[in-house]
């Protein structure tokens, strides 16, 4: 009963789930505004975005339990959502992971694993679940209360339930947020190998883009009820499509500088040469985004500046730097290079992805 | 992050047959209420004239008398005690905190036929002095009569001070620390501190303890009756069951009904300013306490001491003494009948509204539509409606379906259904459920708002749909609160007497109509046994509740020096 979806045909673009302009608002309030998106079958994608973007909506739309005011949602080709219509949750078998873990309580981690499979007999739901903790390293707790394990382990169980009923679609929202960093880390690791090698569809929501970058391979930025930018973490880190994507992902700085050429760039540390054309006109006022991995030592001291704070990183040691010219930069290098505060070391930059916007004038 | 996802409410449902359930079973519940107002508005001029030239200014004087005496005593008596045992370090201040809501088990005509049996002429107390000082009739000495409207304000303070003891306690819990350490450095004293810091910031929920008080006093016919004060509550019952005249009742009922409206925009009113009093940081502080040296520290024993030995243990050994004086009379197969009566009609109303209540509670939780917290909300007004007149509003809409089911019958069958509803136990179990459904609902809502909607949504993607998800998850997670909402709400049935006396089928009683009759009758002895079975019943709500005070204490103070 639970897979009566009209038709179970893939949609012509081939892909699993399709979000078409979609819109939906809390009250007078917009949560997301003209939102489209295609995840393949077998891809892991994330949302990324501050609190507030509108990411934890479009997953709740996508589960069933948020209302379109405009738009489609589409699994497998077939309508799940539209204003006039929802596929009740129960029926769009779509696993879902959540921030607090939801375990229920009152049962067993068997009987919580166990919870989504009551159609099937006594014996083959508990072979079933029996084979899905092995897997995932949980054999040992499955007579246990979620209360007597650990937040990692918990975590597990929370995917052990959500994965056992062989969803269509994952959803995780915020899955690592509850956990501390060290075990985040390993969890997230963990968790991206055993999806990749199982081929599970998923889609996670986070604010934290450790964790995107560790699961996904397309992610989209969402700002205001919006996607800005959907592409690969390689492309947002060295491509962000606008000044918001590049000051939320990853470190850096801005540098002012002005187009002299096409594909040339002058500031004060020197003419950047891009690897492709840029697309402003020659003599736009323009800001440079320079990552703290494109700024290296140098022993020609071609630009000298000052080492004002730093941090520990264990195999790299993060600068922040003050130029002679005034500027400030930060500067990622291995931690063998050990300045102190106060230092004057020789730097350059390379910048192998030039990533340049129109300055504002103000 | 996390508290915008806990405030963005998620869709679990849209409108459907859970939501049109609620609103008509919202809408049914809410049907007495209206039709009390409806039916009121129709003229009796009669009986009004008759009314307003004899009994009427009586009904009003004694409400109002009784209304003020009985919340200014147990104003009094509550918030002292709770500022002693919230605020002070005295030996017994732990036992105190939960002896003092034993009163609650009482209502107050049970306690006020135990005091007249104590305090009565041939009573142990008269008869002791007149012993003792060798008089020998009553015009020898003054001895104060308890059966008047003093006695029925001081008898009443003394089940009803638990209300506001139990809000204000709790308010003078979570005052702000700093504000009472800044009063203090300021160089006030520990009164002026406690007039000019602490009362005005418990204000909002003594006020709260005191209308409730007052709702429990309005309601109140068992004591009134038998002190011969009758109020506006007497008044319905007297020209119901005795002129016959619904109209007449409907119209006195309207007027008490504007006495509780009055009560709830004050309670309203300051639950508003509430907001401004209450500062949530440095909440879990520990509250510094006084240490009372040993006079005063006796003092304090005895303020809390009165209230729990005139409100609970002196009634229950006085009941005590006379079941087991009058047993062989009061232990009859009729008595274990109306017992039987009594165990069914509030068992049965106790499972219907917690039913209910969950149904109602449940549904709010899928939909916050306007609509439905409307008409939920309008639904759970019943218990500020006092029982007389809720059974007016009661027999009126039975009473119209009844003759249409019987004209239709008679019209298309020839046949004559009788009166189906009204007169019946079914209409005795509809009131319970219109007056009590608030306090199940209440409950079981903070219950429910325990468990973190994610279980809900877990349990949906699992394939769960919302009814099973209810019953699978739900329910067991908040079966602690259901129990307690099935124990309050059984126990306030079996004291509830109006209601029950108006509705009740010819000749079926429970054991407050017995306990009522019987003292009529000025027969207490044989009453008692029955009086005594109802606290003893009405303990186990407050056992709860005790058990609930007790938990809280880690919040409690903690001696500072």
């Amino acid at each position: 009963m639970t897979n009566n979806q009209e038709s179970t045909t893939t949609s012509v673009d081939g892909s699993l789930l399709s979000l078409d302009k979609i819109s939906s608002s809390y009250g007078p309030r917009a949560a997301i505004r003209q939102v489209s998106m295609e995840v393949k079958e077998g891809s892991q994608v994330c949302l990324l975005g501050p609190s507030g973007s509108g990411k934890t909506t479009i997953l709740r739309a996508i589960a069933g339990f948020q209302r379109l005011s405009s738009g489609t949602i589409c699994i497998n080709g077939a309508i799940v959502s539209n204003p006039g219509y929802e596929l009740p949750t129960e029926q769009r078998r779509v696993g879902m992971v959540f921030q607090d873990h939801a375990l229920f309580p009152h049962l067993t981690i068997a009987e919580n694993v166990g919870a989504g499979l009551r159609k099937l007999t006594r014996n083959r739901r508990r072979k079933q679940v029996l084979e899905l903790l092995d897997q995932m390293g949980l054999g040992a707790y499955s007579e246990r209360h979620p209360h007597e394990l650990s937040g990692g382990e918990q975590q597990r169980v929370a995917l052990a339930r959500a994965l056992a009923i062989k969803p269509i679609l994952l959803l995780m929202d915020e899955p690592f947020s509850s956990l501390d960093l060290e075990l985040r880390e390993t969890m997230t690791q963990e968790i991206s190998d055993f999806l990749k090698s199982n081929n599970i569809t998923c889609i996670m929501v986070t604010h934290d883009q450790n964790d995107a970058f560790a699961i996904a391979s397309e992610i989209g930025v969402m700002r205001d009820g919006q996607i800005v930018q959907w592409d690969t973490p390689y492309n947002l880190y060295h491509q962000p499509a606008n000044r918001f994507v590049a000051d939320f992902i990853g470190n850096g700085v801005f540098v002012e500088g002005t187009v002299i050429s096409p594909g040339v760039i002058h500031t004060s540390f020197g003419e950047l040469q891009a690897s492709h054309p840029l697309e402003l006109a020659s003599g736009t006022a323009v800001e440079v985004l320079i990552r703290p991995d494109d700024v290296v030592p140098s022993s020609d001291q071609q630009i000298l500046a000052k080492v004002v704070r730093l941090a520990f990183k264990g195999a790299e040691i993060l600068y922040t730097l003050e130029t002679e010219l005034g500027g400030v930069l930060l500067g990622l290098f291995p931690s063998h290079t050990n300045y102190s505060v106060g230092q004057t070391i020789g730097i350059q930059l390379e910048v192998d992805h030039v990533v340049a916007f129109r300055r504002l004038s103000d | 992050m996390v508290a915008v996802a806990l405030m963005l409410k998620p869709n679990l449902w849209r409108w459907n047959w859970w939501t049109l359930g609620a609103v008509f079973l919202a809408a049914i519940v809410s049907l007495p209420i209206i039709a009390v107002f409806g039916f009121a508005a129709q003229p009796a001029p009669d009986i009004w004239m008759h009314l307003l030239t004899t009994s009427f200014p009586f009904y009003l004087r004694n409400t109002f008398v009784l209304l003020i005496g009985v919340a200014c005593l147990v104003a009094l008596i509550g918030v002292s005690t709770a500022w002693l045992v919230s605020m002070c370090n005295f030996p017994g201040r732990q036992i105190f905190e939960w002896l003092l809501l034993l009163p609650l088990a009482f209502p107050a005509y049970v306690i006020a036929y135990a005091y007249t049996d104590l305090l009565e002429y041939a009573g142990p107390v008269q008869s002791l002095l007149r012993l003792h000082f060798e008089w020998s009739s009553p015009a020898e000495y003054w001895f104060p009569n308890l059966r008047s409207i003093g006695g029925a304000i001081i008898l009443m303070a003394f089940v009803l001070y638990p209300y506001v003891y139990l809000l204000a306690r709790s308010a003078f819990l979570t005052q702000s620390v700093s504000t009472l350490e800044i009063s203090r450095a300021l160089g006030r004293t520990s009164w002026q501190t406690f007039f000019l810091v602490s009362l005005p910031n418990a204000r909002p929920a003594i006020v709260v303890g005191i209308a409730l008080a007052s709702m429990e006093t309005l309601n109140d016919y068992g004591t009134v009756d038998f002190f011969s004060v009758p109020t506006l509550t007497a008044g319905i019952i007297d020209v119901w069951l005795g002129m016959g005249s619904l109209a007449a009742g409907a119209q006195i009922a309207t007027m008490l009904v504007f006495f509780v409206v009055l009560l709830i925009l004050f309670e309203k009113a300051s639950r508003r300013n509430r907001r401004y009093y209450q500062q949530s940081s440095s909440r879990y502080k520990p509250l510094p306490t006084y240490s009372l040296n040993k006079w005063r520290g006796a003092l304090a024993i005895v303020i809390c001491g009165v209230p729990v030995v005139c409100g609970f243990l002196l009634p229950v050994l006085v009941l005590t003494r006379l079941s087991i004086i009058y047993f062989s009379e009061s232990w009859t197969p009729h008595f274990q009948k109306l017992a039987a009566n009594s165990l069914t009609v509030s068992g049965m109303a106790a499972l219907l509204t917690v039913a209910l209540a969950l149904f109602i509670s449940y549904s709010r939780r899928l939909q916050d539509g306007k609509i439905i917290q409307i008409s939920t909300t309008f639904a759970t007004l019943g218990y500020a409606i006092p029982g007389a007149v809720l059974a007016v509003g009661i027999l009126t809409p039975l009473g119209f379906i009844d003759n249409a089911v019987d004209a239709f019958l008679q019209k298309h069958f020839n046949l004559s259904s009788g009166l189906l509803f009204s007169g019946t136990v079914a209409a005795v179990v509809f009131a319970y459920i219109v007056r009590f459904l608030t306090i199940a609902v209440g409950q079981i809502e903070s219950s429910l708002g325990g468990v973190a909607l994610t279980v809900d949504m877990a349990a949906r993607t699992l394939g769960y749909s919302a009814r099973s998800t209810m019953v699978r998850f739900h329910v067991p997670l908040i079966s602690g609160g259901l129990f307690t909402a099935l124990m309050i709400v059984f126990v306030d049935c079996m004291k509830e007497l109006p209601a029950t006396l108006i509705l009740r089928p010819f000749g079926f009683e429970t054991l407050a109509t017995h306990v009522f009759y019987f003292a009529s009758d000025e027969m207490l002895g044989q009453s008692a046994l029955g009086s005594l079975t109802i606290v003893l019943v009405g303990v186990i709500p407050v056992v709860l509740l005790c058990h609930l005070v007790v938990r809280s204490r880690d919040k409690s103070p903690t001696r500072l020096r």
